[in-house]
């Protein structure tokens, strides 16, 4: 792997069973980001996944027993952070980030003076589609998460995601393990960083099904509810008034 | 009432002997057996003292001293349920941590391993 001298950048692809799609995605980054390095987390996979991207040119961190999405990206996290890279950024290995948008996440990220960057789909009016299911957990979490952070977040369940390294200490400290994209959110908002969404398209699953089923579905919300408000139990009053003077919208 | 007793006691009694075999196979560990220990004792104590639960339902309010047995058999549960609950999340953390932990440092030799097997 090239190491952060080389490119302060690591895109990380968390993958559980994607033999079908991690290959692809794993070029389509080499493509669009050149002299990147990826690093591919195999969440134990029981087929190929491992040899598809190693086939494709990525490193591949393998976890010795299944963890779920949060654990998966944590580990990447903490090896990023260790490996000393001042930027990560997330890219699902199913094939549903498009690649071709991470310069343009990366950009932000190192101008903008954020924390975060989110890949959303829902700034511009993209083409982008979610199921109606989805798009009603999408619009409720907006109302939920808007008192809490402050701010309307457009896309919080988007797992495309840019941190710099002071994201990245946070993150390999702490970091929600079931589902954490929008608890993630709330973590990042107790410590008074800074998030931006940036406008990026998201296409179908490239192969594969998706882990969150309709039963399971609400179970997200549940589980998410509940550790949104156990994140705002947590929350540091003393930076209240900091946190939403700095937001950035 | 006596019928409801000395089936309480029969269960304590049968838990005693489960938890004790349990720790004997190494199933469970010794001092996660305490807790299950104390409290079936307790409770086969309160179900053979007659004077002793009558008295703790008079001094607590139950007109009928079987009833606060099972109270407490209820809160034991609770009360387990709880600190089990804790003791598993602690162990599911510490287990994520280490499954990270180990990945990380698997990644670490294989790399230096790739390294010295360069020319």
């Amino acid at each position: 792997m090239p190491t952060p001298s080389q490119s302060p950048l690591l895109v990380i692809v968390p993958a559980f069973n994607e033999e079908a799609a991690v290959g692809d995605v794993v070029r389509s980054i080499h493509q669009s980001v050149s002299g990147v390095s990826v690093l591919v987390i195999d969440d134990c996979s029981a087929d190929g996944t491992v040899a598809a991207a190693r086939a494709a040119g990525a490193e591949v961190l393998c976890l010795p027993h299944h963890l779920g999405l949060g654990g998966c990206v944590q580990a990447g996290y903490k090896l990023a952070f260790e490996l000393g890279y001042q930027y990560v950024i997330r890219v699902d290995g199913d094939g549903q980030h498009d690649p071709a948008d991470i310069p343009r996440l990366y950009e932000v990220l190192r101008t903008s003076g954020c924390e975060m960057v989110i890949g959303s789909r829902f700034v511009e009016q993209n083409g982008s589609r979610t199921s109606p299911v989805r798009s009603l957990g999408i619009r409720f979490f907006r109302m939920v998460l808007r008192p809490i952070l402050g701010k309307a977040v457009r896309d919080p369940t988007s797992g495309f995601v840019g941190v710099n390294r002071t994201a990245l200490a946070l993150f390999s400290r702490s970091f929600p393990l079931e589902y954490p994209e929008i608890e993630a959110l709330v973590v990042l908002q107790r410590k008074a960083f800074q998030f931006q969404e940036v406008p990026c398209k998201m296409r179908p699953r490239a192969a594969g099904r998706s882990s969150i089923t309709t039963l399971r579905s609400i179970s997200y919300i549940v589980h998410v509810l509940l550790g949104v408000f156990v994140n705002v139990l947590r929350y540091d009053r003393r930076l209240r008034t900091g946190a939403r003077g700095k937001t950035k919208g | 009432m006596d019928r409801l007793l000395n089936a309480m006691t029969i269960a304590c009694g049968a838990v005693i002997l489960l938890v004790l075999v349990s720790v004997r196979r190494a199933h469970i560990r010794v001092e996660y057996s305490v807790s299950w220990l104390l409290a079936a004792a307790a409770l086969v104590v309160l179900s053979r003292a007659d004077g002793v639960l009558q008295s703790l339902a008079r001094y607590l309010g139950f007109l009928y001293p079987p009833l606060m047995l099972l109270l407490i058999v209820g809160c034991v549960f609770v009360i387990m349920f709880y600190r089990f609950s804790i003791i598993i999340s602690k162990l599911r953390d510490d287990n994520i941590a280490l499954a990270q932990r180990m990945a990380i440092l698997e990644y670490h030799l294989q790399a230096l391993k790739d390294q010295n097997l360069r020319p």
